[in-house]
């Protein structure tokens, strides 16, 4: 049994940390902001769940795993808050009027 | 297990570490902001790992903080950072300046 929790940590975790590391490579690699925002937001926090998904094989009491849970919610909760508010004050200003046109080309202007 | 819990933390930390290079790069106050951002979680996943191989519990309630105050670190940012320069002035082309590190490619087959 001891020895199932610990592989499963350490699965767990090594996928953690690979997305960890997905989530840079496209900090890193992606052409603009928002797309940057987006590998960030969502790969760091899946990250970060996996992380405690295989911690909480190694917590002995429930406490401690209520508190791993509720910190992955707060994340998940200011990436989600954080994400929208950056996206929003970067959103290019010919989005706003009206329909979206982000996959047209732009009209020569 | 302990010893690999340590090495994942340095493991993430490394990626956070690399991540911080888009503040050098920019271009933009926003891009810069996101590695913060990165920080923020990558720090709190490397804290509970090391708490989980140090077998020290208040280490969750450092992560805890952190967590909570890389949101209000972006938060505050977007607020301070909605000011005249970032939104479009009347009579230039809309949206240019808003992502100047994207080439417009369709611009050169004009």
């Amino acid at each position: 049994m001891r020895f199932a929790l610990d592989l499963f940590t350490i699965v767990m975790v090594s996928l953690g940390g690979l997305f960890f590391l997905a989530g840079t490579i496209g900090l890193l690699r992606f052409p603009d902001t928002l797309t940057r925002l987006h590998a960030l937001t969502k790969a760091d926090n899946l990250g970060l769940g996996l992380v405690v998904l295989g911690l909480l094989a190694q917590t002995s009491s429930p406490l401690g795993a209520l508190n791993l849970v509720a910190l992955w919610l707060l994340a998940l909760l200011g990436g989600a808050v954080v994400a929208q508010f950056m996206g929003a004050a970067v959103r290019p200003a010919r989005w706003r009027t009206g329909g979206v046109s982000g996959a047209r080309e732009e009209e020569g202007g | 297990m302990s010893s690999f819990l340590l090495a994942a933390a340095a493991f993430v930390l490394g990626t956070v570490a690399l991540g911080l290079w888009r503040i050098l790069r920019g271009p933009r106050d926003v891009d810069r902001m996101l590695a913060p951002q990165l920080l923020g979680t990558g720090g709190v996943a490397a804290l509970l790992l090391l708490g989980e191989a140090s077998q020290e519990a208040a280490i969750a309630d450092v992560a805890m903080v952190l967590a909570l105050l890389a949101a209000f670190a972006s938060v505050a940012f977007v607020v301070g950072a909605i000011r005249p320069e970032l939104s479009p002035e009347p009579g230039s082309e809309p949206g240019t300046e808003l992502a100047p590190d994207r080439a417009p490619a369709h611009e050169d087959a004009r």
